[in-house]
């Protein structure tokens, strides 16, 4: 399980995160939500260790990650599977040797075992026959997939998603929360995911956060955002007028 | 930042870069490509800066020496002396600054701004380790071969400025390039041409890792690199002739 617990992060004097508590629910889909530069990012990447926290603890199964060293991080970031907002595919590398890298890196795997657990990756995220092209040649949903694929190449209890959509179709878009959702179920692993696209809040969400200005204002299930009364979460999930009169539409109608 | 700011981030750079890798192996390999990377892709210029450079070094020496006191066995001597003490450590490592230095800092500025320094860092790699040391070894182990080929061909374009357009003839220019030789002058460039690979490589490395984010920043990550190599080549030129001549 993952508790954040009263982490707060600052730059240069600037609050972007604020004593913010969350508890993971494991094995589902949390979702971290919220405005552009709300902070939701500086929080993931302060799960990582990618930012260093003021204040606070992030706690992976009652292990401390803010006080732990390099090495025993290493050992967290090995539990750890992440798809960026860019894929952060590695460019120099095919398809085939971006899924490999981290068996490469941190397995004991033969030749073999590492080829068969790759395409067997691959498939989960249904991309075949690509295995010997480069990041640069396949579309942005398709690097997204090869990205979903590397980051469950060692089998991790943790997925974090940065917008995994951004800059999708909304068809592709779709295809893309269908397969996380399909995959923390399949290996039962904890997913958080920030995102600001509404569709994968209603499609796949199970347990929500709500972040504005760096505090959190709200948590849930999506089936409570119909009854919420939080003004900022409102405005935010409806933000079109479009929205806004399917909700009233769903309230007479329900 | 300041000068000790920028000193104290290098150190902590390089502190990560030579931490013990996670699997050897793998690093072999990235090795074996940066050689083959840097050292294939600069052969080509090194030979044609080296040639050039050779014939006009031994052409103004030539052209120096009117009085009809003075041998003509100088021109090769001179024209040794210049390329391998000079020539084939400084001025080589000053151009594969601009050439090698700018390539590192842009490929591993396009790391970062890509997030792919992010990835391997959340992965559990150390990724100044994995990006950073096998270029610096890369770099240790090729720049010396090149010299070598610069010393060989820079001469022999040395020769080729003052023979061919009949300044003087063969016997006389190898006559000087025996004459006086000492032959701790081939191990004092190499060992000027290494510090200068480590150098280009970390401090390209240095600036490219730290690149903030946008394209213009790798850029600009590009050109310190290259400038700022070229500037510690220069000091460091001065500091190791005044150790080791």
């Amino acid at each position: 399980m993952i508790e954040v617990k009263n982490v707060s992060k600052s730059f240069k004097g600037q609050i972007v995160l604020k004593n913010i508590n969350l508890e993971l629910e494991e094995g589902k889909i949390n979702l971290v939500i919220g405005r552009s530069g709300s902070g939701k990012t500086v929080l993931l990447k302060s799960l990582v260790g990618l930012h260093e926290v003021d204040e606070g603890s992030i706690l992976f199964d009652n292990r401390d990650f803010v006080k732990m060293g390099n090495d025993q991080r290493k050992e967290i970031r090995k539990e750890i599977g992440m798809v960026f907002q860019g894929s952060a595919l590695f460019d120099s590398m095919t398809i085939f040797e971006n899924v490999q890298f981290p068996l490469k890196m941190f397995s004991e795997m033969s030749d073999d075992e590492m080829i068969e657990r790759v395409n067997f990756c691959l498939n989960r995220v249904e991309i075949d026959g690509k295995n010997d092209l480069y990041p640069s040649e396949i579309s942005g949903g398709m690097q997204k997939r090869v990205a979903i694929a590397r980051a469950i190449a060692l089998n991790p209890k943790y997925l974090f998603c940065d917008e995994p959509n951004s800059g999708l179709d909304p068809r592709t878009a779709i295809v893309i929360d269908s397969l996380i959702g399909e995959i923390t179920k399949e290996f039962n692993i904890t997913t958080l995911i920030n995102t600001h696209d509404m569709n994968s809040v209603f499609e796949i969400g199970d347990k929500i956060f709500f972040i504005n200005k760096g505090e959190k204002w709200w948590e849930g299930h999506k089936e409570d955002i119909w009854n919420s009364d939080n003004e900022e979460l409102e405005d935010f999930i409806f933000a079109s007028e479009f929205a806004k009169k399917m909700k009233e539409r769903l309230r007479i109608n329900p | 930042m300041n000068f000790f700011q920028h000193l104290g981030n290098y150190a902590t750079l390089m502190k990560s870069t030579f931490a013990r890798p996670e699997k050897g192996k793998v690093y072999w390999k990235l090795i074996a490509e940066e050689v083959e990377k840097m050292g294939l892709g600069s052969v080509g210029i090194v030979f044609f800066v080296a040639f050039f450079f050779g014939a006009v070094i031994a052409i103004q020496t030539a052209n120096n020496m009117d009085n009809p006191l003075l041998p003509d066995m100088l021109i090769g001597l001179g024209t040794r002396d210049s390329v391998i003490l000079e020539f084939s450590s400084t001025i080589m490592c000053l151009i594969l600054a601009g050439k090698v230095g700018s390539n590192i800092a842009s490929e591993i500025g396009s790391m970062k701004v890509t997030q792919q320094i992010d990835a391997l860092e959340t992965m559990g790699v150390n990724s100044a380790g994995y990006v950073i040391f096998p270029k610096i070894i890369a770099a240790i182990f090729i720049f010396p071969f090149l010299s070598m080929c610069y010393m060989f061909v820079g001469i022999f374009g040395g020769w080729a400025g003052v023979v061919i357009t009949g300044v003087t003839n063969t016997s006389h220019f190898v006559y000087g390039l025996h004459y006086g030789f000492k032959s701790y002058y081939i191990p004092y460039s190499l060992t000027k041409t290494v510090v200068f690979a480590f150098i280009i490589s970390s401090v390209s490395s240095y600036y490219g890792y730290y690149t903030e984010l946008g394209s213009k920043a790798v850029g600009d990550a590009s050109t310190k690199a290259v400038v700022n190599s070229s500037l510690i080549i220069l000091i460091f030129n001065l500091i190791l002739t005044k150790l080791l001549l």
